[in-house]
């Protein structure tokens, strides 16, 4: 028993609990080519919940912040991309690859900026003057969060707004008989370079460090001389961006988004990250991918439990590690 | 109304105020059918009446023990679904009526004791976002479980004959309904009466419980956890008990607001707007006051009635102005309260209560 268990630390820990999780999936769900697409819509759809849970998840590990409003910034993104993409459907329809690409981008880009803005905003006048206080900081961010869905409201009015993909991410690429949207590699794809930039930022560049250490002791790293307010700024402006480009994604990817979606994906935000343990990327990353995957597969298994999966999957794991599968160093 | 017994101690100015600012909103309600005699001020009273024990039973979580909980609108809505559910099914009895309310405090009992038990231990953050999680999954269950719960649309039910509107309480020799200073005593009033003396006793088995010595442990728990820890109380056995507590009462309330709706669903009990309404009315009254979640709770109901009819009278004035009427509109309401919600926390995290109570030093917001 004891020699398992070591052979599984070895080979990655908690880590393989996707890993397991597919193969239990693929035994269950018998035939591989639906096992491949759900994987794969799985592994995407994890990514982009990734891109929307680090944010919150660095600034509460960095500044015991919990941020309540966070997926304001996410529907934001998502509105602010969808109208970049409206306004300039004439490049998307176009056979262009060149101009679709750029318009993504274009939308991206714009998804972000306004994250970075929001987010400077959002910290300065709404966080700042909570700082170190819990109750009060749960509450000022519930009230951001609903004064900024009242804003969208009044300029995206309730209806559900439908968004224009570029020509080349549409329809899917078939290997064999299985059938992979491009969107979701493209998804995919995306979400990892994010995380690779993150990680290779954070372990391996002096301002990484530096947030590193800001979440072990940040009495430590102020002590040592070093501004750590600024440094919490920048994070906190870098994950709101993450945030709306996680939105701007998700918009993409369901085409249909109307105001409540901030609302639905707090919820699974929320999920994530106490799965995956407040304050580590990698701990938020496994907890998207698990929270991707288990929606999945489940939805296709026994879609009468699918809502509660989530529900079920954080009951479980918190009962097994109550901080998460891998929380940062406190 | 009872004061809580607070032995001898001298009460300040600002309490004996808020008290008799309480006592009077009580004898408002208490002759509200007689006073306002259409029948949306008395929607606005029964309404009120539900949202006092309601935010009141809010304020025992987070005035009282610091807990941060969303889900409190799960057990308001457990309470209301369980005597829906019975009166529909069992038809409209006293019978469904009670069995339906027992049901749901004996659910909303079950599911407090797990969430607390399972969650209580950790940070307070960590608590509030689990039931979060909670409250939405059972909002998206109640609206998918179209079989018991009648989905979006809800349930219509009827309620015992002492309630209908036609039932006639007295009858003179034309066997007509008996008018008392110009009101019919018929089944309205008396699921009015109802409601109010159901609400009134919640509300003083509340006060009750927070003058106890019980109350005082709950009120060191949050002042310092760490020290009501060491004296030797089981904080986490204390926090268990208080979300149970509050979710008991919630329930309640939820079965009497049914009852006087006639209908439940989704939107008037389980929604995020209403957890949203219930934060607004505890912090504007103030924590840890369950005389400020009265008046926390009349001021936004009131608001919610008539705010926006003044708002729409603002929004039509100024509609030639540009931006304006937009923000202005009677749906943009929220953000507003949103606005006032964010400058309250900073400014008076006592709310008005604590602010009237203690004007020289505000308490500073636990944790």
């Amino acid at each position: 028993m004891d020699k398992l268990v070591n052979t599984i630390e070895r080979l990655g820990g908690v880590n393989l609990l996707p890993v397991a999780l597919a193969a239990v999936a693929f035994v269950l769900i018998g035939a591989p080519s639906s096992w491949v697409t759900l994987t794969v819509a799985g592994l995407a759809m994890g990514m982009m919940i990734f891109l929307m849970a680090s944010g919150l998840s660095l600034v509460f590990g960095l500044m015991n912040v919990l941020n309540f409003g966070h997926s304001a910034f996410v529907s934001f993104g998502a509105f602010v991309a969808a109208s970049v993409l409206a306004g300039l459907s004439g490049w998307l329809s176009g056979d262009s690859i060149m101009l679709g690409a750029l318009a993504l981008f274009l939308a991206v880009a714009a998804a972000m900026l306004f994250g970075l803005v929001a987010g400077w905003f959002f910290e300065t006048v709404i966080i700042r003057p909570v700082y170190e206080d819990h109750l009060r900081q749960i509450l000022i961010t519930m009230g951001a969060l609903i004064v900024a869905e009242q804003i969208i409201l009044a300029v995206w009015g309730g209806t559900p707004m439908s968004v224009p993909r570029p020509g080349f991410l549409e329809g899917a690429l078939i290997i064999g008989d299985v059938a992979i949207e491009t969107y979701r590699i493209f998804a995919f794809v995306l979400g990892l370079a994010v995380y690779i930039a993150l990680y290779a930022v954070l372990n391996g560049t002096r301002i990484g460090l530096l947030i590193r250490a800001g979440v072990e002791s940040r009495e430590m790293v102020e002590a040592l001389g070093f501004r750590i307010d600024r440094l919490f700024i920048g994070v906190f402006m870098l994950g709101s961006a993450l945030a709306a480009m996680g939105g701007a994604m998700w918009a993409g990817y369901v085409t249909l988004i109307s105001p409540a979606l901030g609302g639905e994906i707090m919820i699974i935000v929320f999920i994530v990250v106490i799965i995956g343990g407040l304050g580590s990327i990698e701990g938020t990353l496994l907890g998207a991918i698990m929270v991707g995957l288990v929606g999945n597969y489940v939805g296709f298994l026994a879609p009468k439990l699918a809502l509660a999966s989530n529900m079920i999957l954080m009951m479980a794991i918190l009962m097994w590690r109550p901080s998460g599968l891998r929380p940062a160093i406190k | 109304m009872t004061a809580p017994a607070s032995g001898k101690r001298q009460r300040s100015p600002g309490e004996k105020a808020i008290r008799l600012i309480v006592l009077a909103i009580a004898a408002l309600l208490l002759f509200a059918p007689f006073l306002f005699q259409d029948i949306r001020s008395l929607e606005v009273a029964a309404r009120l009446c539900v949202f006092i024990v309601l935010v009141a039973s809010y304020d025992l979580l987070i005035g009282y023990t610091g807990i941060v909980s969303f889900a409190h609108t799960m057990f308001f809505g457990f309470g209301a679904y369980g005597v829906a559910i019975a009166l529909r099914q069992w038809g409209a009895g006293w019978d469904a009526v009670i069995g339906g309310s027992l049901a749901g405090v004996v659910v909303s009992l079950a599911v407090a004791v797990v969430i607390g038990l399972l969650s209580l231990r950790v940070k307070a953050i960590f608590f509030a976002m689990i039931t979060l999680a909670a409250a939405s999954v059972v909002l998206v269950l109640a609206s998918q479980l179209s079989g018991l719960t009648g989905g979006e649309d809800g349930i219509t039910f009827r309620t015992p004959a002492l309630f209908k509107t036609a039932t006639k309480l007295l009858v003179d020799e034309n066997n007509k309904v008996v008018q008392l200073f110009g009101v019919k005593l018929n089944g309205k009033l008396a699921a009015y009466y109802f409601v109010f003396l159901s609400c009134l006793v919640l509300f003083i088995l509340m006060l009750r419980l927070v003058g106890s010595p019980l109350g005082t442990v709950l009120k060191s728990i949050r002042e310092n956890e760490a020290r009501a820890e060491a004296i030797g109380y089981r904080v986490v056995a204390y926090r268990t008990f208080v979300f149970c507590a509050a979710a008991v009462v919630a329930s309640l309330a939820g079965s009497i607001y049914a009852i006087w709706l006639k209908y439940t669903g989704p939107d008037t009990t389980l929604s995020f707007a209403i957890m949203i309404d219930i934060l607004l009315m505890v912090v504007i009254g103030g924590m840890g006051t369950l005389w400020g979640a009265a008046i926390g709770a009349v001021l936004l109901v009131t608001a919610q009635y008539y705010l926006r009819d003044l708002m729409g009278v603002a929004a039509e004035a100024t509609a030639n102005l540009p931006l304006i009427p937009d923000i202005l509109d009677p749906d943009r309401w929220l953000f507003w309260l949103g606005i006032i919600f964010i400058l309250l926390v900073y400014f008076f995290p006592a709310g008005i209560a604590g602010s009237i109570m203690r004007p020289r030093a505000p308490r500073r917001a636990c944790e």
